[in-house]
């Protein structure tokens, strides 16, 4: 079981938290510019990478508020929590799978 | 009562060849779809100058960690064609590869617990028909009647409403079926590759013409990719991008029993799924862990909620023990239905997305693609699997009949 530090109520686990995919994924800017192909990559088409992965949680049964996390796909390592209004902080991953 | 003893194997599976420095085709993954695309490649187009490269050993990926469930009872047209294509190969390879992996037609039952599940089940049954696939409505006490151990009692917190049943649906041993399929490919002259890890591909201009290797390069006329979990990672590679998430999907596994249950049991509604193995083991699953992983293992909570469904479902097995749990890494698409397709890269070939159910369409899964490589376009089974359609819209939704259930 994964354990979350919720930026507003602190270390939790994982039960008590939904996940809510990549972060970091903007709504288009001038959604009527958009062609089919550039609708479907924002639809559809997410980043998948096996290392550090920016993406969104919420806080369930807890303050029911989301935040990002940078978390290790393959390790499973938290290496951060953030707030949605704060950018992707800079963290590096210690490697090594599990 | 007994449990079924396994079969011997052949004196010899396969050979462990080095790598060449070229082939026509090179299938990136060992698992039973690549060995399966391999072995149509050989014996529907001829094309036997073929390497399987795998980065572990032969079918150590899902294809030894799934709970080997097969069936064909999906909602939509295409889904229908090609998983009953599919159980048709199934009913016939044992017979075609000279090997018995233990196939057995013990049914499938797809339990409904909410209003909502059964008007889903009904409808499917009628869709299952219309398509030629047996399927069957059974009320709560015909339910027990093929499954006598499972608790139809109104007095649970889901009780059971009724259920689908698919009587030509079963279970199959799935390693056997990979080493089933590897040795006659490699009869066939397919050089199968373990240990060698695809780290990249050689491009020209536009078109693949082979791939680098943890073993060195290696040309290619052809190049497929069957990576199941790993498909997105290595397209990127590739220099595309995929419609595919990789989630942790686990299973477990009780001590041996005698055989107590006829058949298999799932539902998606309370999160669990039963069949009982040859040997006599309880074989269980439920759904993927909700984030994305690569990691070979799952989250506990999931295993918590799912012994108290089966415990519930099944108040036989509140003692037994569980003896071992495992995860696989699944890659699942928006519409919970595969890709098998062409890619932006020419002479690449994709097919993965298969999620958390795509061993029951090993055979198909390796007939169509070995069509769409060898051919360079789809079969007519797999052309709506292709990646176009998260452009055009026209999407497979299975969620339904698909996602959690295998
Ligand atoms: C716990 C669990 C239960 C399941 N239950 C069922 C079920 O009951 N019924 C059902 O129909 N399906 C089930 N599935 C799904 C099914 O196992 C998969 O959909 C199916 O096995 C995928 O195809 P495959 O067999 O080729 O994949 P795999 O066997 O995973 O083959 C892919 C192979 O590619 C290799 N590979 C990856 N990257 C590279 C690289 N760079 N170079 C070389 N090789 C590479 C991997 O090592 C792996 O061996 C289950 C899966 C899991 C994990
Ligand atoms: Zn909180």
């Amino acid at each position: 079981m994964l354990r979350l530090n919720c930026p507003w109520c602190g270390p939790r686990d994982e039960t008590e938290f939904h996940y809510g995919g990549q972060a970091h994924v903007p709504y288009p800017g001038d959604p009527h510019a958009l062609d089919d192909r550039q609708w479907a990559e924002y639809v559809f088409y997410r980043d998948n990478p096996k290392g550090p992965f920016a993406e969104r949680w919420m806080h369930a049964t807890g303050c029911r508020r989301w935040f990002n996390a940078v978390r290790d796909t393959a390790t499973y390592q938290v290496l951060a929590t953030y707030r949605l209004d704060e950018p992707r902080p800079d963290v590096l991953s210690e490697g090594g799978t599990r | 009562m007994s449990t079924t003893p396994l079969p011997e194997h052949p004196a010899h599976l396969w050979r462990n060849p080095e790598p060449r420095s070229s082939y026509d085709v090179v299938i990136v993954g060992g698992g039973g779809h690549g060995l399966a695309t391999a072995y149509y490649l050989a014996t529907v187009h001829g094309i036997t100058n073929v390497a399987v490269l795998e980065k572990g050993w032969l079918a150590g990926g899902n294809m030894a960690r799934n709970t080997t469930i097969i069936r064909s009872n999906y909602l939509w047209d295409e889904s229908a064609g090609i998983y009953e294509h599919a159980l048709k190969l199934w009913e016939g390879l044992p017979a075609e590869l000279d090997y018995d992996f233990l196939f057995s037609q013990r049914g499938v039952l797809n339990l409904a617990h909410t209003l909502q599940d059964v008007r889903e089940g009904v409808r499917r049954v009628g869709a299952n028909k219309l398509n030629g696939v047996d399927a069957e409505w059974l009320g709560p006490e015909e339910v027990a009647e093929v499954c006598p151990i499972l608790n139809v009692s109104r007095d649970t917190r889901y009780p059971v409403l009724g259920g689908t049943y698919q009587p030509r649906a079963g279970i199959a041993k799935h390693d056997h079926v990979a080493w089933a399929l590897a040795r006659r490919a490699d009869e066939l002259g397919v050089d199968i590759i373990q240990h060698c890890e695809v780290t990249g591909f050689v491009k020209d201009g536009g078109r693949v013409v082979g791939v680098e290797t943890d073993r060195g390069r290696i040309n290619a006329g052809r190049v497929g990719l069957a990576a199941a979990g790993h498909s997105s990672v290595l397209a990127e590679k590739a220099g595309f991008r995929l419609p595919v998430q990789s989630h942790p999907l686990q299973a477990l596994v009780s001590e041996l029993h005698e055989p107590v249950h006829p058949t298999v049991v799932m539902s998606n509604h309370v999160h669990v799924y039963v069949s009982q193995a040859h040997k006599g083991e309880l074989v269980m699953g439920a759904g993927v862990d909700s984030y994305n992983g690569y990691g070979q293992r799952g989250a506990f909570h999931v295993i918590e909620q799912q012994m108290a469904a089966a415990v519930e479902l099944f108040p036989v097995f509140a003692r037994a023990h569980v003896l071992r749990t495992w995860g696989g890494i699944v890659d699942v698409t928006p519409d919970a239905s595969p890709i098998i397709s062409t890619t932006p890269v020419d002479g690449m070939y994709v097919n993965c997305g298969w999620g958390t159910g795509g061993f029951k369409a090993t055979p198909a899964a390796g007939w169509t693609f070995a069509h769409t490589i060898a051919t360079g376009s789809p079969h007519p089974l797999n052309a709506p699997f292709a990646l176009d359609r998260f452009v055009t819209g026209a999407l497979i939704d299975e969620h339904g009949a698909a996602a959690v259930a295998h």
